[in-house]
């Protein structure tokens, strides 16, 4: 340094002194914005250079920071995707609850409404076997269920159980191929049998080509088969064609629509009219399950067990029978089963009140007026 | 092959002149310029054409290269011109910059040409008025950020005017040396 300064000791003098008076000109002097030149200069000498060791900070921690960063975004990344699997599952969950209060909300206004003895079970198993049309209930023998009672929902019939445990009943389906029973369309009140055919649709047979049955109408049980009481929903007409001997009609059974999840098994039926479509707006089985109940079963309570004349829990005329024998016997002092003389059951019943029956229609009784002969 | 610049007799040549450098007494190294920066203001007042002539820079120049040490021209260019600087309202330091190049430059010079030739001072005159006219205009128009009109073809009438005044005042000058050459 001493040998440059030395060598070139003129010029570096001359630097020396311009630039002594460079600084002292950046003292004096000012630029547009007021601000002193030595400033300026200063500012602009130094900010290149932190400009430089910023971007060198940044590009050496920002890269580091960014990459510890990363792990963190990664564990996060990772502790929320299993917060968000959690969190899908109880949404899951709570739409099947609420999915449920609804089946069961609507279970609930249907067992006020309806005449039916009933008493709620769930699904808790299907049977064996690919082509298995029987399911498992959690209700059974100790609750009341019996072989052969019917097991409906508020959309219409699910089947009837085939086989009573103490704690679970076996539920055969209607889909399934050994299945029948009754049914009666809402319509032009067509009688048939309703036939499983081991798949998602029923065959309604025994009904003749000469018959009208449309596409949507509504089938309902008869009643004929003993098992239904009559006037619970089927399902709707999805075909309806000509055949070789009777039509093949198929039913969508509309208690499947929604899927199987609670049923109803009915421990007492009671026979209810079929609705009327005309009463009911454009039908389908969800209006049907939301129709108000007959006339017949008005008269009863809406509570959940609702007080049933004895009379009247089975309108069948076996039924019948049955009660007028046990008149005549309670009335000539005979107890059946226990030997003895044979009531006579040609002898007239003692009068008895008249069963609960609608009011008829409050229609004027034309009255005639009684004319004596002359004498 | 040493290049022509600083071939040995080129270097004896140029000590010879350095050593062959006038002196002055001090009292002429204070009072001349400082009456040539009190011309350089006082004049003007009654002679409006002394505007065009340049007085600390002949100052500058004669003394840069009289003395033939470049640190010598740099201390009186700087000097005269923060004198002339004190005295304008330019900030201080754009005449000292300026003159100190030209004492520099003119200190440079002396070391390889006799200028004791009136006709080669009086080119040297041309050339460094010029060199500090065009330099001052740049310095104006860079640091202070204005942008003074200059005339090319003025600023060489006055060149020439300055160096036919300088011829004189060197001469006159020469009267106050000291040394015998």
């Amino acid at each position: 340094m001493d040998g440059f300064l030395g060598r070139y000791r003129n010029l570096s003098v001359l630097v020396i002194v311009i630039m002594a008076q460079l600084v002292l000109l950046a003292f004096q002097v000012k630029n547009n914005q007021d601000v002193r030149l030595i400033r300026v200069w200063a500012v602009t000498a130094i900010t290149p250079l932190a400009r430089v060791l910023e971007g060198i900070r940044a590009n050496t921690f920002g890269v580091a920071g960014e990459y510890w960063q990363l792990l963190e975004v990664r564990s996060e990344n990772r502790s929320m995707k299993a917060d968000l699997d959690r969190l899908k599952l109880e949404t899951q969950y709570l739409k099947e609850e609420l999915a449920t209060a609804k089946r069961v909300e609507a279970m609930a206004a249907f067992v006020q409404r309806s005449p039916n003895k009933t008493i709620g079970g769930r699904i808790i198993g299907a049977g064996a076997g690919m082509n298995s049309k029987v399911v498992f209930i959690d209700r059974g023998s100790t609750s009341g269920v019996l072989r052969g009672m019917p097991v409906i929902t508020p959309d219409g019939i699910v089947g009837k159980v085939t086989a009573s445990y103490p704690t679970a009943s076996q539920v055969m389906l209607i889909t399934d191929p050994t299945f029948a029973c009754g049914v009666v369309s809402d319509k032009t009140r067509v009688h048939g049998t309703a036939r499983g055919q081991g798949n998602n649709q029923l065959l309604i047979d025994y009904i003749q080509n000469e018959q009208q049955v449309q596409i949507g109408e509504i089938f309902f049980t008869s009643g004929d088969d003993r098992i239904f009481p009559k006037g619970l929903p089927v399902g709707p007409v999805r075909v309806a064609r000509q055949g070789k001997l009777f039509k093949e009609i198929y039913v969508a059974p509309a208690a499947f629509e929604k899927g199987l999840a609670e049923v109803l098994v009915v421990l007492e039926g009671v026979h209810q009219q079929i609705p009327d479509l005309t009463q009911m707006g454009s039908g389908g089985p969800e209006v049907k399950a939301l129709a108000p109940p007959p006339p017949d079963a008005v008269a009863f309570p809406l509570d959940a067990t609702p007080k049933q004349n004895p009379n009247q829990r089975f309108s069948t005329e076996a039924d019948r029978l049955v009660d007028k024998y046990k008149a005549i016997g309670e009335q000539q002092g005979v107890t059946y089963g226990g030997g003895g003389r044979v009531p006579n059951f040609n002898a007239p019943a003692a009068a008895k009140p008249p069963a609960q029956k609608p009011a008829p229609p409050s229609t004027p009784v034309p009255t005639t007026p009684t004319v004596t002969p002359p004498e | 092959m040493p290049s022509p610049e600083y071939s040995e007799a080129n270097y004896v040549e140029g000590r010879r002149r350095k050593s062959s450098s006038s002196s002055f007494r001090p009292i002429v190294f204070f009072l001349v310029p400082l009456f040539s920066v009190l011309f350089d203001i006082f004049l003007p007042r009654f002679i409006d054409s002394a505007r065009t002539l340049e007085f600390p820079l002949l100052i500058t120049i004669y003394f840069s290269l009289m003395k033939r040490q470049p640190i010598a021209g740099i201390a009186i260019g700087a000097t005269i011109g923060l004198m002339q600087d004190s005295l304008s309202q330019q900030p201080l330091g754009m005449f000292g910059i300026v003159k100190t190049l030209v004492g520099y430059f003119a200190a440079s010079v002396s070391l390889r040409f006799d200028v004791n030739n009136p006709a080669l001072r009086f080119m040297l005159c041309i050339f460094f008025f010029v060199f500090h006219q065009f330099f001052y205009w740049v310095m104006v128009k860079a640091l202070l950020g204005q942008a003074p009109s200059i005339n090319g073809m003025d600023e060489l009438v006055r060149a020439m005017l300055n160096s036919a005044v300088a011829l004189p005042l060197f001469l006159l000058l020469d009267k106050l040396r000291d040394d015998n050459s």
